[in-house]
């Protein structure tokens, strides 16, 4: 095991130095949990092809313990949202994030995740995937260069590195964590947290938006 | 490869009856008073009345050989108060031949064209979905981008996005009194949604999924076991590495009684971003095409705007664009074969390989434009920049010694293998006949015995130029679909070391560089051979700096036409792989 684990307060023999680690249990478990994230295969877009990119030999996650891609969202922990999320896809992501086992994390990859991207005017793409489920970590660009990706995923790990069990949400026996809500495809794009909201609008505006300018 | 055929022992299209100009004058005289030359400034073909287009349509086919129909598209005429379809069909040797449909805007109902030509099937699609013209006797009439239920036909000139500006950019200002203001503050929901007065959320019924499964087929068998058959759906998300296509499939048991492609997972308006911008502005969207071959369609769509303004690129960077061009294609040949060999369940081995080809590439791509796989790199009249110290070099050290040497390890690796062998030889099976109806083009329609290179029956910039062979197979299944593409990358390396041995010196740019231009009123359709087939690109300018229709043909989309062809009667693994021997990107496919 690597020194960084060892607790600098704590003495270790000097014979014992290289078997022997003394840490909190805190700080092992963290560090196990950020060595071993799991990623869940998914792209949606040409963000995708980087993240792929970084899974092959030049750039290599494997170095950082996240090998293992997943397809089934039960088994991964970490979701790459890897490019633009559209109004008829948004509600999918949803759907995956909602299955994922905790702890999960999320990082969005691109502008288009980030913020809409270069589509953002567009009538049919959601303005950043955080406005459905929590991000993480953001990674600037169009699209991210691999290496950009592969330091949000060591942001990732120090933000890991970070927690305090205590605040997980298995400690408290909390179960399964929050299931978000699922946006809906009618004329628009609906989430449902926002219907009170779209009814009160409805009622004040008495012509549509589109005639509206 | 010992098994490659000349091209002349291709199955040939019938050759058309002479050229465009006599079929169209042909197409005038046996329907008189139905069919009118369009005579408005700069646009091209002939102007066919509603009610004999399947006719005509018919007689172009049947008597004057036009048996590729390549694009269908709508255009808004609002000025006009018009809707138009456009329709540009070709024959073996032939330019398109351009016929149009005009209908009000009020009821725009126009015959369908799949029962001529299948490859209209999910263009009429799109096109009803983007502007609501209604192709009468359509077997499938639904939104295809979009969602059923959605409201509006987004590409119609008076709709408008939630986040809508301007009518054009430049926009005047984003940041009025020098604060920046974000599209999300603007809106009363905070997000890129509108809602027509009325509508209530809470009593909306959702039937976005329930309608994509009416048009299926349920096989009813007459004879043997009565089994009962099941509704799969794969993706949006599935482990196959082509992004996010859904495909429902109808399985007795493990076999395929039928299957259609879900679309518009990735649809990102890129032609409605498009109309709002200038035409150099709309060059670096395109690359977000296929964004595995950016430089390509860059190419095809400067291409489209030099022939609507009539200028030539100088010299050295017509050599610069097919260099550029040769290598993409290079790129797109190793992720389809590597991809492909994922969905038979080589995971990620060959890909690993092709990666590591792809990466030096990339590099070289890097090197001119900046960036990786966004190169925005094609100026209409010209390039980006010349090429950087050193780069020659470095490229032909790939191109002469590198690649060649990869390509046939690749082959050596993979061609042989008895397990991919007996997953691919017989499996998709696309006749000749079906591939030029259903609008196959590219290596897809090339593996299925017809010898129709763009390159070759249309040259464009300087490929006429170029000694190279257009790749021919002839058993139309995944197999030789993955042949045609190993040796396309061989050809590609022919055609870059032609290149780059006659490359001459002198500017890459004609007129100056700018980002607005005034392009003369006209329309222009321009295809090039992508790495994956036809793209086009159909532009009408009304002599503004904007387009006033911007149009991508996309190949991916048009080749998913054939697959549910392709995949009855085999088994439901055989769907991925047969999906992968397409090689489609999603990013085109929805645009
Ligand atoms: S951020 Fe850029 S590269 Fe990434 S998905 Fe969006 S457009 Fe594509």
């Amino acid at each position: 095991m690597t020194d960084e684990l060892t607790h600098p307060n704590i003495p270790v023999p000097e014979d014992l130095k290289g078997t022997v680690t003394l840490a909190t249990w805190e700080k092992f478990y963290n560090w196990c949990r950020a060595r071993s994230v799991w990623p869940m295969f998914f792209g949606l877009a040409c963000c995708a092809f980087e993240m792929i990119a970084m899974a092959t030999s030049r750039f290599d996650f494997a170095r950082f313990g996240m090998e293992v891609m997943r397809a089934s969202p039960r088994q991964a922990d970490l979701m790459i949202v890897a490019g633009t999320v559209t109004k008829k896809m948004a509600p999918q992501v949803v759907r995956l994030y909602n299955q994922m086992a905790e702890p999960r994390y999320v990082v969005s990859m691109g502008a288009c995740a980030n913020g809409g991207g270069p589509f953002k005017e567009g009538y049919s793409v959601v303005s950043g995937i955080d406005k459905l489920i929590p991000v993480d970590v953001y990674v600037p660009g169009c699209p991210p260069t691999p290496q950009a990706l592969l330091h949000g995923f060591v942001t990732l790990h120090k933000m890991i590195e970070n927690t305090k069990y205590k605040d997980m949400i298995w400690y408290h026996n909390r179960g399964q964590g929050e299931e978000f809500a699922i946006p809906v495809l009618g004329p628009d794009i609906f989430d449902p947290r926002q219907i009170p909201l779209i009814q009160s609008e409805a009622a004040k505006t008495p012509v549509a938006a589109n005639d509206s300018e | 490869m010992n098994e490659q055929v000349a091209e002349s022992e291709g199955v040939q299209l019938d050759a058309a009856v002479g050229s465009v100009e006599q079929a169209s004058q042909a197409l005038r005289e046996a329907f008189p008073g139905k069919v009118r030359p369009d005579e408005r400034e700069g646009y091209e073909g002939v102007i066919v009345d509603a009610d004999a287009l399947v006719d005509a349509a018919l007689f172009l086919r049947d008597q004057l050989g036009f048996r590729y129909l390549s694009s269908v598209t709508g255009v808004d005429y609002a000025n006009d108060g018009l809707l138009e379809s456009v329709y540009h069909a070709y024959g073996a040797e032939s330019g398109a031949l351009v016929f149009k449909v005009q209908v009000g805007c009020g009821n725009p109902e126009i015959p369908s064209l799949v029962s001529v030509w299948p490859s209209a099937n999910f263009q009429e699609r799109e096109s009803y979905d983007m502007y609501g013209i209604r192709y009468a006797g359509h077997p499938n009439l639904q939104r295809i981008l979009t969602w059923e239920g959605f409201a509006g036909h987004p590409m119609r000139k008076d709709w408008r996005e939630p986040y809508y500006e301007e009518e054009h950019k430049p926009f005047k200002t984003r940041h009025p009194d020098g604060g920046v203001f974000r599209a999300e503050d603007r809106n009363p929901f905070g997000r890129n949604v509108q809602y027509s007065p009325g509508f209530d959320p809470a009593k909306w019924e959702d039937i976005a999924q329930s309608a994509v499964y009416d048009g299926l087929m349920r096989e009813v068998k007459e004879e043997g076991l009565q089994t009962e058959t099941i509704t799969v759906n794969v993706g949006p998300q599935h482990p196959s590495t082509h992004g996010v296509l859904r495909v429902v499939v109808v399985l007795d048991g493990e076999t395929v009684v039928d299957l259609m492609p879900v679309l518009g997972y990735l649809h990102r308006n890129h032609e409605k971003i498009g109309e709002r911008c200038t035409f150099p502005q709309i060059i670096p969207y395109t690359d977000r095409l296929d964004y595995i071959c950016s430089m390509s369609n860059g190419l095809g769509y400067v291409l489209a705007v030099e022939k609507l303004i009539g200028i030539q690129p100088p010299e050295r960077a017509e050599y610069i664009r097919v260099i550029m061009a040769e290598l993409t294609r290079i790129v797109n040949h190793l992720m389809a074969i590597g991809f492909l060999w994922n969905d038979v369940g080589a995971y990620f081995t060959p890909v690993i390989y092709a990666f590591n080809e792809r990466e030096l590439i990339l590099d070289l791509f890097e090197m001119v434009s900046g960036s990786r796989m966004m190169c925005n790199y094609m100026r209409v009249g010209g390039v980006f920049e010349d090429l950087p110290a050193g780069w020659m070099e470095k490229a032909r050290a790939l191109v002469y010694d590198r690649l060649p040497r990869f390509v046939d390890e690749f082959h050596r690796l993979l061609s042989e293998n008895e397990i991919w062998r007996s997953r691919s030889m017989g499996v998709g099976i696309l006749p000749a006949e079906q591939a030029v109806a259903m609008g196959a083009s590219g290596p897809l329609l090339r593996a299925s015995g017809v010898p129709y290179d763009i390159r070759r029956v249309e040259p464009y910039s300087i490929y006429d130029r170029f000694d190279f062979d257009v790749v021919v197979r002839h058993n139309a299944d995944v197999y030789d679909r993955f042949l045609v593409r190993m040796e396309e990358m061989r050809q590609s390396l022919r055609i870059l070391r032609q290149a780059m041995n006659q490359i001459p010196a002198g500017p890459v740019q004609t007129g100056k560089k700018n980002w607005t231009m005034k392009v003369p009123a006209g329309e222009a359709y321009h295809r090039i051979e992508a790495p994956k087939g036809e793209l086009g690109f159909y532009l009408v300018s009304d002599g503004g700096s904007n387009p006033w229709r911007y149009h991508v043909r996309s190949t991916s989309m048009i080749n998913l036409t054939p697959l549910a062809e392709m995949c009855r009667g085999h088994k439901i693994a055989d769907v991925v792989v047969i999906l992968g021997s397409i090689d489609i990107t999603l990013g085109e496919v929805d645009r």
